[in-house]
């Protein structure tokens, strides 16, 4: 279940309660996000959509660890991150968070298996182990037979997997998506978001997807609109339901 | 856990054209650190061979060298009786020695350089061990006779066994050739002590060294003191190795000291291009650093592991400084030897301690090149950088 009027049970799994954020760019500010509130349950699949410029971004960053707001909160799994320190906020971001980026942010230098097993580095996880984990989630995205090849032998959708299986072999507590179809075609675009879909339905993942792409955010089970830094309103899609 | 190391090697590996300029840099100045140390080591060596730990130097109190001292025939017989001298059935193992300096044209260039000219006393072989005769004969005692370091009769003009050679107002025969193990006395000329004291019009009791060789290392206590509490004498003595290391201290400080100088100069330029290479690295990299800071590696992985980068490329030039000096190694030169003002071929002398040092100076230089790039890395916020801005 998604709320965003800010009266959650206290069961969600990350709770965002009257969040701000504030840029000053010269003598100008800008405010990005709005007193957001926000209660996503585990093993949901929220997409944010809106216009550039309207905090999608900002909002993933916030809830990924990756930039503090002016005010407010964001717990997730019982973590206020936003009390956080910067080494323990990176630290929160190994256990917690797979990103998925537009441009895929593949590590060119290494290998698909180098690249989905770097979470796995900050884990206590022997070498076998991780090999396991590794061809594990490389398999899940249909990529076994890529897993020696470079991002630059890879198509644009292959990367993308690739950038999945990274995301979720750590097994993070949520997966956040920016623009995951964003630089795909449409065949590739709809591989991706079966890929995710499938995570959220089959492997209960819990994700947050920033898209511009309504066909994208079909696949979600909630879409939010943000417009002006405000989540405006919560409707229900049709697919992931 | 630290970024896989693997990541900086390919890195390093595809950005080469941009490596290339530190490691050139890094690799040059190792050269020449390692290749002035290597000169400074091979003129200590060879001055230092010059020496046998179980033989003792006398000389006058208060002479720095032999060039300075003076010790009369009667003091001599006073050192040779002395406890602690090797004696055998010829009597005491001492040579009684006076040296000159003579011009002789240089083979290679036509210029005229000081040979040391020694005059030994007929024992000398039986006191300096790691001397032999390698061609021709021993000279003659009583008679203007020479015999070559082997350095001595490839340095110069007119050096010919067999031959003869005018110096001192007196003409000489060339008799034989020496071999002195690589060690300075290879760049002299020898000959009969009182011959040359008598062709010099010098007078003939007066040497300027002894040299005795010891019952055992260890007596050269028991020697000194015998000398030094005898109120007939006032002289100094020292262990032959130690004589010979004091000989080469002011060159060989001198060359370390240019060395290190030039190392440094060259260092800096060595670490401004690495600071580059290492400075467009982070700035075309970083969005792969702003990728793992979101996967979770800290700024301390992120900091080491372009640190480890940059020590990579600083280790890359180093070796390849080290491996250009190399065949260096062995290679004669020559120079004037400032405490006896004569010629003295010597050769550069690279060894694992020195490539040692060279790696040692290469790696600091990568840190130095390395550090302030690297933390640029991790100072901006991943958020902007995974936007690519």
């Amino acid at each position: 279940m998604v709320r965003i009027d800010g009266k959650g049970n206290g069961t969600a799994l990350v709770r965002v309660r009257n969040l701000d954020k504030k840029y000053v760019r010269g003598t100008e500010e800008i405010h990005v996000l709005q007193g957001l509130n926000l209660d996503v349950d585990a093993g949901d699949f929220v997409a944010f959509m809106g216009p550039s410029g309207s905090g999608k971004t900002t909002l993933l960053n916030l809830l990924g660890g990756l930039d503090l707001p002016t005010s407010g909160s964001i717990t997730v799994a019982g973590d206020e991150i936003t009390k956080l320190s910067a080494g323990s906020l990176t630290s929160w971001r190994a256990r917690h968070v797979g990103f998925i980026f537009q441009l895929y942010n593949l590590i060119p230098v290494l290998t698909a298996f180098q690249n989905v097993e770097l979470p796995l580095l900050l884990t206590k996880l022997s070498k076998a182990e991780r090999r396991k984990h590794v061809e594990t989630a490389l398999a899940v995205v249909g990529l076994t037979d890529r897993m020696g090849h470079f991002p630059r032998q890879l198509s644009g959708g292959q990367e993308q997997r690739v950038a999945i299986a990274r995301a979720f072999v750590a097994d993070p507590t949520f997966l956040l998506c920016d623009e995951p179809t964003g630089d795909l075609d449409r065949k590739n675009a709809d591989e991706i978001m079966e890929i995710i879909d499938r995570l959220v339905r089959e492997h209960g993942k819990t994700v947050l997807m920033v898209s511009h792409d309504p066909r994208a955010a079909e696949r979600a089970r909630f879409v939010l609109h943000l417009d002006k830094g405000v989540l405006m309103e919560a409707a229900k899609a049709g697919a992931g339901t | 856990m630290a970024i896989p190391v693997v990541y900086n090697v390919r890195s390093v590996v595809q950005r080469w054209s941009s490596a290339i300029v530190a490691v050139l840099g890094v690799a040059g100045t190792v050269g020449v650190f390692v290749a002035m140390l290597a000169l400074a080591q091979g003129f200590q060596a060879t001055l230092i061979a010059s020496g046998s730990p179980g033989n003792a130097i006398v000389r006058r109190a208060g002479a720095d060298s032999e060039m300075v001292s003076a010790i009369a025939l009667e003091e001599m017989r006073t050192i040779e009786d002395a406890a602690g001298v090797a004696r055998d059935a010829r009597g005491p193992l001492a040579s009684g020695e006076v040296v000159v300096i003579a011009a002789f044209p240089l083979a290679r260039t036509d210029t005229e350089a000081n040979v040391q000219v020694r005059g030994v006393s007929p024992r000398v072989l039986d006191v300096r061990s790691n001397v032999r005769i390698t061609a021709g004969r021993f000279f003659q005692p009583g008679l203007a006779e020479l015999i070559l370091g082997s350095n001595a009769i490839k340095s110069y003009e007119g050096f010919v066994l067999g031959g003869t050679v005018r110096f001192g107002g007196g003409t000489w025969k060339v008799v034989g050739v020496f071999d002195a193990g690589g060690s300075a006395f290879d760049s002299e000329v020898w000959c009969d002590a009182n011959v040359l004291n008598e062709i010099y019009k010098r007078p003939t009791n007066i040497f300027q060294s002894v040299t005795v060789r010891l019952e055992s290392p260890s007596a050269l206590a028991r020697f000194k003191d015998a000398l030094t509490s005898d109120p007939r004498l006032s002289v100094q003595v020292d262990r032959e190795t130690d004589y010979y290391r004091a000989q080469s201290r002011t060159l060989t400080d001198l060359i370390r000291v240019l060395g290190f100088l030039i190392a440094l100069v060259m260092g800096v330029g060595a670490v401004f291009a690495a600071l580059n290479t290492m400075y467009s690295a982070v700035a075309e990299r970083s969005r792969e650093i702003a990728t793992m800071r979101a996967l979770g590696f800290g700024s301390g992985a992120v900091v080491s592991s372009f640190i480890v980068e940059s020590l990579f490329i600083a280790l890359i030039g180093g070796v390849l400084g080290c491996l250009a000096v190399l065949p260096m190694n062995g290679f004669t030169t020559g120079t004037i030897n400032w405490q006896t003002f004569s010629h003295l071929a010597f050769a550069f002398r690279i060894t694992p301690g020195l490539l040692l040092r060279g790696l040692g100076f290469a790696l600091l230089m990568g840190l130095v090149g390395g550090v302030p790039p690297a933390v640029r890395a991790v100072r901006r916020p991943v958020a902007v950088a995974l936007r690519g801005l």
